[in-house]
Protein backbone atom coordinates (compact mmCIF):
# COMPACT_ATOMS: atom_id res chain seq x y z
CA UNK A 1 0.00 0.00 0.00
CA UNK A 2 3.01 2.25 -0.62
CA UNK A 3 5.16 4.70 2.33
CA UNK A 4 2.43 7.68 2.34
CA UNK A 5 0.05 5.46 4.55
CA UNK A 6 -1.18 5.89 8.06
CA UNK A 7 -2.50 2.98 9.90
CA UNK A 8 -1.79 -0.48 10.33
CA UNK A 9 -2.42 -2.95 7.44
CA UNK A 10 -4.73 -6.05 7.99
CA UNK A 11 -4.74 -9.01 5.70
CA UNK A 12 -8.07 -10.36 3.66
CA UNK A 13 -10.22 -11.61 6.37
CA UNK A 14 -7.92 -11.40 9.43
CA UNK A 15 -9.51 -10.44 12.60
CA UNK A 16 -9.44 -6.61 13.61
CA UNK A 17 -11.84 -6.45 16.32
CA UNK A 18 -13.01 -10.18 17.99
CA UNK A 19 -16.60 -9.98 19.77
CA UNK A 20 -16.09 -10.24 23.16
CA UNK A 21 -13.11 -8.89 23.22
CA UNK A 22 -12.18 -5.85 25.17
CA UNK A 23 -11.17 -3.03 23.96
CA UNK A 24 -9.56 0.81 24.65
CA UNK A 25 -10.13 2.00 21.03
CA UNK A 26 -11.95 2.65 18.12
CA UNK A 27 -10.91 2.44 14.27
CA UNK A 28 -11.54 4.65 11.46
CA UNK A 29 -10.95 2.93 7.92
CA UNK A 30 -8.55 4.82 5.88
CA UNK A 31 -8.41 2.37 2.74
CA UNK A 32 -10.10 -0.82 1.26
CA UNK A 33 -13.16 -2.59 3.58
CA UNK A 34 -14.32 -4.01 6.34
CA UNK A 35 -17.05 -6.43 7.49
CA UNK A 36 -18.89 -6.34 10.69
CA UNK A 37 -20.13 -9.76 11.49
CA UNK A 38 -21.99 -10.85 14.75
CA UNK A 39 -22.20 -14.55 16.14
CA UNK A 40 -25.39 -15.95 16.46
CA UNK A 41 -24.91 -19.57 17.96
CA UNK A 42 -23.17 -21.50 15.08
CA UNK A 43 -23.67 -19.27 12.49
CA UNK A 44 -21.88 -15.38 11.59
CA UNK A 45 -24.19 -12.87 10.50
CA UNK A 46 -22.84 -10.55 8.23
CA UNK A 47 -24.36 -6.75 9.82
CA UNK A 48 -22.94 -4.58 7.59
CA UNK A 49 -19.61 -3.58 5.08
CA UNK A 50 -17.52 -0.43 5.85
CA UNK A 51 -15.10 1.77 3.46
CA UNK A 52 -12.82 4.32 3.85
CA UNK A 53 -14.21 6.98 6.29
CA UNK A 54 -16.03 4.95 8.79
CA UNK A 55 -16.00 4.21 11.90
CA UNK A 56 -16.19 1.45 14.10
CA UNK A 57 -15.47 0.06 17.62
CA UNK A 58 -16.62 3.44 19.18
CA UNK A 59 -18.65 1.90 21.57
CA UNK A 60 -15.41 1.35 23.31
CA UNK A 61 -14.98 4.95 23.87
CA UNK A 62 -18.44 4.91 26.42
CA UNK A 63 -18.66 1.73 27.92
CA UNK A 64 -16.82 -0.86 29.57
CA UNK A 65 -18.80 -3.85 27.68
CA UNK A 66 -17.13 -6.16 25.52
CA UNK A 67 -16.90 -5.68 21.49
CA UNK A 68 -20.47 -6.39 20.44
CA UNK A 69 -19.29 -7.45 17.36
CA UNK A 70 -16.46 -9.03 15.03
CA UNK A 71 -14.39 -6.65 12.17
CA UNK A 72 -12.19 -8.10 9.68
CA UNK A 73 -10.78 -6.67 6.77
CA UNK A 74 -12.11 -7.74 3.14
CA UNK A 75 -9.33 -7.96 1.00
CA UNK A 76 -6.53 -5.64 1.99
CA UNK A 77 -7.48 -2.95 4.83
CA UNK A 78 -5.92 0.15 6.18
CA UNK A 79 -7.08 0.93 9.25
CA UNK A 80 -6.33 3.88 11.70
CA UNK A 81 -6.73 3.69 16.11
CA UNK A 82 -8.16 6.21 17.89
CA UNK A 83 -6.60 5.54 21.40
CA UNK A 84 -9.66 6.24 24.08
CA UNK A 85 -7.81 8.33 26.80
CA UNK A 86 -6.56 10.79 24.35
CA UNK A 87 -9.91 10.98 22.44
CA UNK A 88 -11.98 11.37 25.73
CA UNK A 89 -9.24 13.65 26.83
CA UNK A 90 -9.65 15.90 23.63
CA UNK A 91 -13.66 15.47 23.91
CA UNK A 92 -13.25 17.07 27.96
CA UNK A 93 -11.35 20.24 26.15
CA UNK A 94 -14.16 20.08 22.98
CA UNK A 95 -17.13 18.71 23.64
CA UNK A 96 -17.77 19.47 19.85
CA UNK A 97 -15.51 16.22 18.55
CA UNK A 98 -18.16 14.09 19.87
CA UNK A 99 -20.47 15.46 17.33
CA UNK A 100 -19.59 13.29 14.18
CA UNK A 101 -19.23 10.23 16.47
CA UNK A 102 -22.73 10.82 17.76
CA UNK A 103 -24.25 11.66 14.32
CA UNK A 104 -22.87 8.18 12.97
CA UNK A 105 -24.32 6.01 16.10
CA UNK A 106 -28.02 8.34 15.66
CA UNK A 107 -27.24 6.74 11.41
CA UNK A 108 -27.12 3.19 12.39
CA UNK A 109 -29.88 3.74 15.15
CA UNK A 110 -32.21 4.81 12.20
CA UNK A 111 -30.97 1.70 10.20
CA UNK A 112 -31.66 -0.63 12.82
CA UNK A 113 -34.88 0.84 13.14
CA UNK A 114 -35.95 0.64 9.64
CA UNK A 115 -34.31 -3.57 10.15
CA UNK A 116 -36.99 -3.83 13.33
CA UNK A 117 -39.93 -2.51 11.54
CA UNK A 118 -38.92 -4.67 8.45
CA UNK A 119 -38.35 -7.68 10.26
CA UNK A 120 -41.75 -7.02 12.91
CA UNK A 121 -44.46 -9.48 11.76
CA UNK B 1 -22.95 40.18 18.48
CA UNK B 2 -24.05 37.41 16.76
CA UNK B 3 -23.49 36.43 13.53
CA UNK B 4 -27.00 36.02 11.60
CA UNK B 5 -27.64 33.72 8.73
CA UNK B 6 -25.66 34.93 5.36
CA UNK B 7 -23.11 36.72 7.18
CA UNK B 8 -19.90 37.16 5.90
CA UNK B 9 -16.21 36.07 6.82
CA UNK B 10 -13.19 37.30 5.89
CA UNK B 11 -9.95 34.76 6.94
CA UNK B 12 -6.69 36.24 6.23
CA UNK B 13 -4.62 33.21 5.15
CA UNK B 14 -5.06 29.93 3.16
CA UNK B 15 -2.49 27.65 5.97
CA UNK B 16 -3.97 25.47 8.44
CA UNK B 17 -5.00 27.64 11.14
CA UNK B 18 -7.14 29.46 8.44
CA UNK B 19 -8.16 27.29 6.35
CA UNK B 20 -9.37 24.32 9.90
CA UNK B 21 -11.16 27.83 11.09
CA UNK B 22 -13.12 28.23 8.10
CA UNK B 23 -13.66 24.93 7.66
CA UNK B 24 -15.33 24.11 10.72
CA UNK B 25 -17.07 27.34 10.97
CA UNK B 26 -19.13 26.18 7.82
CA UNK B 27 -19.08 22.80 9.46
CA UNK B 28 -20.86 24.35 12.84
CA UNK B 29 -22.77 26.97 10.95
CA UNK B 30 -24.54 23.77 8.99
CA UNK B 31 -25.05 21.73 11.99
CA UNK B 32 -26.77 25.46 13.50
CA UNK B 33 -28.73 25.51 10.30
CA UNK B 34 -27.22 28.32 9.39
CA UNK B 35 -25.22 29.34 6.37
CA UNK B 36 -22.17 31.57 6.28
CA UNK B 37 -20.13 33.07 3.31
CA UNK B 38 -16.13 32.65 3.99
CA UNK B 39 -13.44 34.27 1.82
CA UNK B 40 -10.06 32.79 2.19
CA UNK B 41 -7.48 35.00 1.15
CA UNK B 42 -4.32 32.97 0.60
CA UNK B 43 -2.19 34.34 -2.27
CA UNK B 44 0.64 31.07 -2.32
CA UNK B 45 -0.05 28.36 -4.95
CA UNK B 46 0.55 25.54 -3.05
CA UNK B 47 0.52 23.39 -6.07
CA UNK B 48 4.34 24.81 -6.89
CA UNK B 49 7.34 23.53 -5.59
CA UNK B 50 9.61 25.31 -3.72
CA UNK B 51 9.35 28.29 -1.52
CA UNK B 52 6.40 29.50 -3.74
CA UNK B 53 4.07 27.09 -2.54
CA UNK B 54 5.33 26.25 0.71
CA UNK B 55 4.69 27.36 4.12
CA UNK B 56 7.85 26.35 5.69
CA UNK B 57 7.63 24.15 8.37
CA UNK B 58 9.32 20.42 9.52
CA UNK B 59 5.83 19.18 7.75
CA UNK B 60 5.03 16.61 10.63
CA UNK B 61 1.71 15.62 12.07
CA UNK B 62 1.69 14.65 15.44
CA UNK B 63 0.02 11.44 16.17
CA UNK B 64 -2.91 12.15 18.10
CA UNK B 65 -3.75 15.11 15.47
CA UNK B 66 -3.77 12.23 13.02
CA UNK B 67 -6.41 10.75 15.04
CA UNK B 68 -8.27 13.60 16.20
CA UNK B 69 -8.61 14.53 12.74
CA UNK B 70 -9.59 11.49 11.63
CA UNK B 71 -12.53 11.74 14.29
CA UNK B 72 -13.58 14.74 12.71
CA UNK B 73 -13.70 13.06 8.98
CA UNK B 74 -10.73 14.38 8.16
CA UNK B 75 -8.52 11.43 7.01
CA UNK B 76 -4.69 12.46 5.40
CA UNK B 77 -4.56 10.87 2.02
CA UNK B 78 -2.11 8.70 0.41
CA UNK B 79 -1.02 11.67 -1.90
CA UNK B 80 -0.61 14.19 1.44
CA UNK B 81 1.22 11.72 3.51
CA UNK B 82 4.64 11.39 2.35
CA UNK B 83 5.88 8.72 4.66
CA UNK B 84 3.66 7.23 7.52
CA UNK B 85 6.04 7.44 10.74
CA UNK B 86 5.89 4.15 12.58
CA UNK B 87 9.36 4.94 15.06
CA UNK B 88 11.63 7.16 16.22
CA UNK B 89 15.17 6.98 17.09
CA UNK B 90 16.84 9.11 19.43
CA UNK B 91 20.06 9.89 18.89
CA UNK B 92 22.91 11.37 21.71
CA UNK B 93 26.57 11.92 21.45
CA UNK B 94 26.44 8.50 23.75
CA UNK B 95 24.26 6.18 22.11
CA UNK B 96 20.50 5.99 20.26
CA UNK B 97 17.24 4.34 21.18
CA UNK B 98 14.37 2.92 18.87
CA UNK B 99 10.82 3.77 20.06
CA UNK B 100 8.67 2.18 18.20
CA UNK B 101 4.76 3.15 18.11
CA UNK B 102 2.53 0.57 19.41
CA UNK B 103 1.08 -2.32 17.08
CA UNK B 104 3.61 -1.43 14.14
CA UNK B 105 0.98 1.47 12.94
CA UNK B 106 2.21 4.03 11.20
CA UNK B 107 0.72 7.16 13.75
CA UNK B 108 2.49 9.96 12.66
CA UNK B 109 2.09 11.90 9.07
CA UNK B 110 5.69 13.29 7.47
CA UNK B 111 4.50 15.26 4.61
CA UNK B 112 5.03 18.54 2.63
CA UNK B 113 3.05 21.81 3.39
CA UNK B 114 3.67 23.01 -0.14
CA UNK B 115 4.34 20.32 -3.26
CA UNK B 116 8.04 19.89 -2.59
CA UNK B 117 11.00 21.45 -2.40
CA UNK B 118 12.54 24.01 -5.24
CA UNK B 119 13.33 21.83 -8.61
CA UNK B 120 10.90 19.10 -6.85
CA UNK B 121 9.25 17.40 -10.42
CA UNK B 122 6.05 16.89 -11.05
CA UNK B 123 4.83 13.95 -8.82
CA UNK B 124 2.11 11.66 -7.46
CA UNK B 125 1.85 14.19 -4.05
CA UNK B 126 -0.21 16.34 -3.24
CA UNK B 127 0.72 20.11 -0.82
CA UNK B 128 -1.04 19.24 2.96
CA UNK B 129 -1.92 23.29 2.84
CA UNK B 130 -3.46 22.68 -0.39
CA UNK B 131 -5.35 19.64 1.19
CA UNK B 132 -7.00 21.53 3.64
CA UNK B 133 -7.47 24.06 1.43
CA UNK B 134 -9.97 22.03 -0.87
CA UNK B 135 -11.01 21.11 2.12
CA UNK B 136 -12.19 24.50 3.21
CA UNK B 137 -13.86 25.23 -0.67
CA UNK B 138 -15.46 22.02 -0.91
CA UNK B 139 -17.22 22.54 2.78
CA UNK B 140 -17.98 25.95 1.08
CA UNK B 141 -15.12 28.68 1.79
CA UNK B 142 -14.10 30.89 -1.48
CA UNK B 143 -10.49 30.84 -2.56
CA UNK B 144 -9.37 34.29 -3.10
CA UNK B 145 -5.77 34.28 -4.68
CA UNK B 146 -4.32 37.38 -4.21
CA UNK B 147 -2.39 39.75 -1.62
CA UNK B 148 -3.90 41.17 1.20
CA UNK B 149 -2.79 44.85 0.94
CA UNK B 150 -4.52 46.48 3.67
CA UNK B 151 -6.95 46.20 6.29
CA UNK B 152 -9.20 49.23 7.47
CA UNK B 153 -12.70 49.92 9.31
CA UNK B 154 -15.66 50.48 7.67
CA UNK B 155 -18.74 51.51 9.22
CA UNK B 156 -18.27 49.45 12.41
CA UNK B 157 -16.97 46.36 9.92
CA UNK B 158 -12.96 45.13 9.35
CA UNK B 159 -12.42 45.21 5.28
CA UNK B 160 -9.99 44.01 3.46
CA UNK B 161 -8.52 45.66 0.26
CA UNK B 162 -6.20 43.75 -2.42
CA UNK B 163 -4.78 44.88 -5.27
CA UNK B 164 -7.11 46.59 -7.42
CA UNK B 165 -9.93 45.96 -5.89
CA UNK B 166 -12.06 47.85 -3.29
CA UNK B 167 -12.42 47.04 0.28
CA UNK B 168 -14.65 44.05 1.45
CA UNK B 169 -16.27 44.69 4.09
CA UNK B 170 -16.79 40.88 6.35
CA UNK B 171 -18.86 40.32 9.83
CA UNK B 172 -15.80 38.96 11.22
CA UNK B 173 -12.14 38.75 10.41
CA UNK B 174 -9.97 36.17 11.18
CA UNK B 175 -6.22 36.61 10.92
CA UNK B 176 -4.16 33.37 10.24
CA UNK B 177 -1.77 34.95 8.54
CA UNK B 178 1.67 33.07 10.38
CA UNK B 179 4.43 35.16 11.36
CA UNK B 180 6.72 34.69 8.80
CA UNK B 181 5.29 36.91 5.87
CA UNK B 182 4.34 40.38 6.88
CA UNK B 183 0.64 39.71 6.99
CA UNK B 184 0.27 40.04 10.61
CA UNK B 185 1.32 43.10 10.74
CA UNK B 186 -1.28 44.32 8.79
CA UNK B 187 -3.70 43.55 11.99
CA UNK B 188 -1.27 45.82 14.35
CA UNK B 189 -3.03 48.88 12.29
CA UNK B 190 -6.49 47.96 12.79
CA UNK B 191 -5.72 49.53 16.60
CA UNK B 192 -6.97 46.88 18.85
CA UNK B 193 -3.16 46.97 20.37
CA UNK B 194 -2.22 43.57 18.71
CA UNK B 195 0.99 42.64 19.34
CA UNK B 196 2.72 39.21 17.78
CA UNK B 197 4.44 37.10 19.72
CA UNK B 198 7.97 36.50 20.37
CA UNK B 199 9.66 34.39 17.54
CA UNK B 200 12.98 32.18 16.94
CA UNK B 201 14.88 31.27 14.18
CA UNK B 202 14.89 27.75 13.16
CA UNK B 203 17.09 26.16 9.89
CA UNK B 204 15.45 23.73 7.74
CA UNK B 205 17.01 21.32 4.99
CA UNK B 206 15.38 19.39 2.10
CA UNK B 207 18.01 16.88 0.91
CA UNK B 208 17.33 14.87 -1.97
CA UNK B 209 18.54 11.33 -1.54
CA UNK B 210 15.73 9.34 -3.38
CA UNK B 211 12.99 6.89 -2.52
CA UNK B 212 15.56 3.41 -2.27
CA UNK B 213 18.03 4.72 -0.50
CA UNK B 214 16.06 6.89 2.33
CA UNK B 215 14.68 3.62 3.21
CA UNK B 216 17.77 2.09 3.35
CA UNK B 217 19.20 4.67 5.94
CA UNK B 218 16.00 6.33 7.86
CA UNK B 219 13.14 3.95 6.91
CA UNK B 220 9.81 5.05 8.13
CA UNK B 221 11.62 6.29 11.25
CA UNK B 222 12.04 9.82 12.67
CA UNK B 223 15.74 10.83 14.12
CA UNK B 224 15.65 12.94 16.49
CA UNK B 225 19.00 14.46 17.64
CA UNK B 226 19.67 15.48 21.32
CA UNK B 227 23.57 16.33 20.55
CA UNK B 228 25.92 18.60 22.78
CA UNK B 229 26.69 21.01 19.91
CA UNK B 230 27.09 24.91 20.79
CA UNK B 231 23.78 26.77 20.02
CA UNK B 232 21.89 23.43 19.01
CA UNK B 233 18.68 22.45 21.21
CA UNK B 234 17.89 19.78 18.71
CA UNK B 235 17.26 18.36 15.71
CA UNK B 236 15.46 16.06 13.31
CA UNK B 237 15.77 14.26 9.68
CA UNK B 238 12.31 13.11 9.05
CA UNK B 239 12.27 10.80 6.35
CA UNK B 240 9.62 12.01 3.30
CA UNK B 241 9.10 10.31 -0.29
CA UNK B 242 11.87 11.18 -1.93
CA UNK B 243 13.36 13.65 0.58
CA UNK B 244 15.30 14.17 4.13
CA UNK B 245 13.97 17.28 5.63
CA UNK B 246 16.46 18.44 7.78
CA UNK B 247 15.26 20.78 11.16
CA UNK B 248 17.25 22.26 13.54
CA UNK B 249 16.02 24.45 16.76
CA UNK B 250 18.45 26.92 18.60
CA UNK B 251 20.08 29.69 18.61
CA UNK B 252 21.56 31.80 16.17
CA UNK B 253 21.59 28.83 13.85
CA UNK B 254 24.18 29.20 10.37
CA UNK B 255 25.82 27.84 8.15
CA UNK B 256 28.66 26.83 10.59
CA UNK B 257 26.46 25.23 12.67
CA UNK B 258 24.17 23.28 10.04
CA UNK B 259 27.49 21.87 8.92
CA UNK B 260 28.73 20.35 12.00
CA UNK B 261 25.18 19.24 13.01
CA UNK B 262 25.79 16.84 9.29
CA UNK B 263 29.01 15.72 10.13
CA UNK B 264 28.56 15.14 13.05
CA UNK B 265 28.78 11.39 14.35
CA UNK B 266 25.29 10.42 15.07
CA UNK B 267 24.27 11.81 11.85
CA UNK B 268 26.70 10.17 9.51
CA UNK B 269 25.76 6.69 10.91
CA UNK B 270 22.24 7.75 9.91
CA UNK B 271 22.86 8.98 6.02
CA UNK B 272 24.08 6.04 3.67
CA UNK B 273 26.19 9.01 1.47
CA UNK B 274 28.15 11.82 2.62
CA UNK B 275 26.47 15.44 2.87
CA UNK B 276 28.27 18.02 1.12
CA UNK B 277 27.59 21.76 2.29
CA UNK B 278 25.25 23.15 -0.51
CA UNK B 279 23.66 20.12 -1.54
CA UNK B 280 20.38 20.29 -0.32
CA UNK B 281 17.51 20.76 -2.66
CA UNK B 282 16.03 23.67 -0.80
CA UNK B 283 16.95 25.96 2.53
CA UNK B 284 15.21 28.27 4.56
CA UNK B 285 15.13 29.88 8.05
CA UNK B 286 11.45 30.17 8.69
CA UNK B 287 10.60 31.28 12.35
CA UNK B 288 8.65 29.96 14.65
CA UNK B 289 6.05 31.33 17.72
CA UNK B 290 8.01 30.78 20.87
CA UNK B 291 6.21 33.77 23.02
CA UNK B 292 2.61 35.15 24.18
CA UNK B 293 0.84 37.28 21.46
CA UNK B 294 -0.66 40.30 23.52
CA UNK B 295 -4.67 41.18 22.13
CA UNK B 296 -5.62 38.17 20.24
CA UNK B 297 -9.06 39.71 19.64
CA UNK B 298 -11.46 42.49 19.43
CA UNK B 299 -15.11 42.51 17.82
CA UNK B 300 -14.96 40.74 15.04
CA UNK B 301 -11.28 40.37 14.50
CA UNK B 302 -10.03 37.52 15.70
CA UNK B 303 -6.13 36.13 15.57
CA UNK B 304 -5.31 31.99 14.63
CA UNK B 305 -2.57 30.28 14.79
CA UNK B 306 1.28 30.96 14.80
CA UNK B 307 0.82 35.11 14.75
CA UNK B 308 -1.66 34.05 18.29
CA UNK B 309 -0.97 31.36 20.40
CA UNK B 310 1.06 27.94 19.35
CA UNK B 311 2.50 25.47 20.79
CA UNK B 312 6.53 25.73 22.05
CA UNK B 313 8.81 23.77 19.58
CA UNK B 314 6.59 20.83 18.75
CA UNK B 315 2.99 20.33 17.08
CA UNK B 316 2.44 23.85 15.43
CA UNK B 317 -0.17 22.08 13.40
CA UNK B 318 -1.98 20.31 16.03
CA UNK B 319 -2.08 23.94 17.59
CA UNK B 320 -3.53 26.12 15.01
CA UNK B 321 -6.35 22.95 14.81
CA UNK B 322 -7.05 23.57 18.77
CA UNK B 323 -7.04 27.16 18.06
CA UNK B 324 -9.52 26.94 14.73
CA UNK B 325 -11.68 24.90 16.72
CA UNK B 326 -12.37 26.94 19.53
CA UNK B 327 -12.24 29.73 17.67
CA UNK B 328 -14.82 28.33 15.24
CA UNK B 329 -16.62 27.40 18.08
CA UNK B 330 -17.00 30.54 19.61
CA UNK B 331 -17.89 32.31 16.54
CA UNK B 332 -21.12 30.10 15.40
CA UNK B 333 -22.29 29.18 18.89
CA UNK B 334 -21.89 32.56 20.85
CA UNK B 335 -21.13 35.46 19.25
CA UNK B 336 -18.11 37.43 17.55
CA UNK B 337 -17.75 40.89 20.26
CA UNK B 338 -14.61 40.96 22.35
CA UNK B 339 -16.21 39.33 25.15
CA UNK B 340 -17.58 36.66 23.19
CA UNK B 341 -14.03 35.45 22.36
CA UNK B 342 -12.22 36.63 26.06
CA UNK B 343 -14.77 33.77 27.41
CA UNK B 344 -14.81 31.02 24.97
CA UNK B 345 -11.45 30.99 22.66
CA UNK B 346 -9.35 32.42 25.10
CA UNK B 347 -9.35 29.59 27.61
CA UNK B 348 -7.80 27.63 24.54
CA UNK B 349 -5.28 29.82 24.06
CA UNK B 350 -4.72 30.40 27.49
CA UNK B 351 -4.25 26.78 28.24
CA UNK B 352 -1.91 26.27 25.53
CA UNK B 353 0.16 29.08 26.71
CA UNK B 354 0.44 27.62 30.27
CA UNK B 355 1.31 24.23 28.81
CA UNK B 356 3.75 25.84 27.57
CA UNK B 357 5.45 27.50 29.90
CA UNK B 358 5.80 23.73 31.51
CA UNK B 359 7.10 22.75 27.75
CA UNK B 360 9.85 25.08 28.50
CA UNK B 361 10.98 23.65 31.91
CA UNK B 362 11.29 20.32 30.17
CA UNK B 363 13.02 21.40 27.17
CA UNK B 364 15.55 22.68 29.90
CA UNK B 365 15.68 19.79 31.41
CA UNK B 366 16.74 18.38 28.05
CA UNK B 367 19.28 20.58 28.06
CA UNK B 368 20.47 18.81 30.83
CA UNK B 369 20.44 15.57 29.77
CA UNK B 370 22.71 16.29 26.84
CA UNK B 371 25.06 18.17 28.94
CA UNK B 372 25.36 15.08 31.53
CA UNK B 373 26.46 12.22 29.86
CA UNK B 374 24.93 9.93 33.07
CA UNK B 375 21.45 10.92 32.54
CA UNK B 376 21.95 10.16 28.73
CA UNK B 377 23.33 7.05 29.25
CA UNK B 378 20.79 6.03 32.42
CA UNK B 379 17.58 7.17 30.25
CA UNK B 380 18.90 4.87 26.33
CA UNK B 381 19.45 2.32 29.11
CA UNK B 382 15.84 2.57 30.66
CA UNK B 383 14.03 3.18 27.37
CA UNK B 384 16.11 0.36 25.44
CA UNK B 385 14.72 -2.09 28.27
CA UNK B 386 11.75 -1.06 27.85
CA UNK B 387 11.34 -2.04 23.93
CA UNK B 388 11.90 -5.66 24.55
CA UNK B 389 8.75 -7.66 24.09
CA UNK B 390 8.42 -9.06 27.71
CA UNK B 391 8.49 -5.14 28.93
CA UNK B 392 5.44 -4.22 31.01
CA UNK B 393 5.88 -0.48 31.43
CA UNK B 394 7.45 2.19 28.51
CA UNK B 395 6.40 4.77 30.75
CA UNK B 396 9.81 6.86 29.97
CA UNK B 397 9.77 5.78 26.17
CA UNK B 398 5.76 7.45 26.09
CA UNK B 399 7.41 10.65 28.20
CA UNK B 400 10.49 10.62 25.52
CA UNK B 401 8.27 9.93 22.35
CA UNK B 402 5.57 12.76 23.43
CA UNK B 403 8.18 15.14 24.78
CA UNK B 404 10.04 15.04 20.77
CA UNK B 405 6.96 14.31 18.99
CA UNK B 406 4.66 16.69 20.60
CA UNK B 407 1.35 14.42 21.05
CA UNK B 408 0.80 15.29 24.55
CA UNK B 409 0.34 18.21 26.51
CA UNK B 410 3.55 19.25 28.52
CA UNK B 411 1.51 19.30 31.58
CA UNK B 412 0.96 15.60 30.73
CA UNK B 413 4.40 14.51 29.78
CA UNK B 414 5.77 16.52 33.02
CA UNK B 415 3.30 14.58 35.30
CA UNK B 416 3.85 11.22 33.99
CA UNK B 417 7.52 11.97 34.27
CA UNK B 418 7.32 12.44 37.98
CA UNK B 419 5.68 9.10 38.82
CA UNK B 420 7.04 6.48 40.48
CA UNK B 421 7.11 3.91 37.64
CA UNK B 422 9.18 6.10 36.14
CA UNK B 423 11.10 7.79 38.85
CA UNK B 424 12.81 4.59 40.45
CA UNK B 425 14.07 2.72 37.69
CA UNK B 426 15.22 5.74 36.01
CA UNK B 427 17.20 6.72 39.52
CA UNK B 428 18.33 2.83 39.39
CA UNK B 429 20.00 3.41 35.92
CA UNK B 430 21.24 7.12 37.19
CA UNK B 431 23.24 4.99 39.59
CA UNK B 432 24.69 2.00 37.44
CA UNK B 433 25.36 4.77 34.77
CA UNK B 434 27.20 6.43 37.67
CA UNK B 435 29.55 3.30 38.18
CA UNK B 436 32.23 2.73 36.18
CA UNK B 437 31.79 -0.52 35.83
CA UNK B 438 27.99 -0.16 35.02
CA UNK B 439 28.16 2.25 31.75
CA UNK B 440 26.03 1.24 29.54
CA UNK B 441 27.18 2.31 26.19
CA UNK B 442 26.20 0.94 22.55
CA UNK B 443 23.88 1.50 20.22
CA UNK B 444 19.95 0.64 20.77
Amino acid sequence: MGIGVLGKVYEDSETIVEQGGTGDCMYVVQQGHVTVCVKQGDHEITLSRLGPGDVFGEMALFTKEPRSATVRAEGKARVLTIDKRGFLKRIHEDPTLAFRILQKMSERIRKLNEEVARLRP
Amino acid sequence: MELQEGARVGVVGGGPAGTLTSYFILEMAQRAGLSFEVDIYEGRDFSRAGPAGCNMCGGIVSESLVQMLAAEGINLPPPVVQRGIDSYVLHTDVGQVRIATPGEEMRIAALHRGSGPRGAAAGPWKSFDGFLLDLACEKGARHIPGRVKELTWQDGLPAVQTDGQPARPYDLLVGATGINASGHKLFEKLGFRYEQPRTAKTSMLELLIGREKLQDSLGNAMHVFLLDLPRLEFAALIPKGEYISVCLLGHDIDRELVDHFMHSGPVRSCLTEDYESGSEACHCSPRINIGEAKHLFTDRVVLVGDCGVSRLYKDGIGAAYRAAKACAATVVLHGVSEEDFQKFYWPACKRMQRDNRVGKALFLSAGLFRRLAFLTRAMLNVARSEQRPDSRSRALSTVVWDTFTGSAPYTDVLLRSLKPGLVLPFAAACCCALLPFGEGKGSG
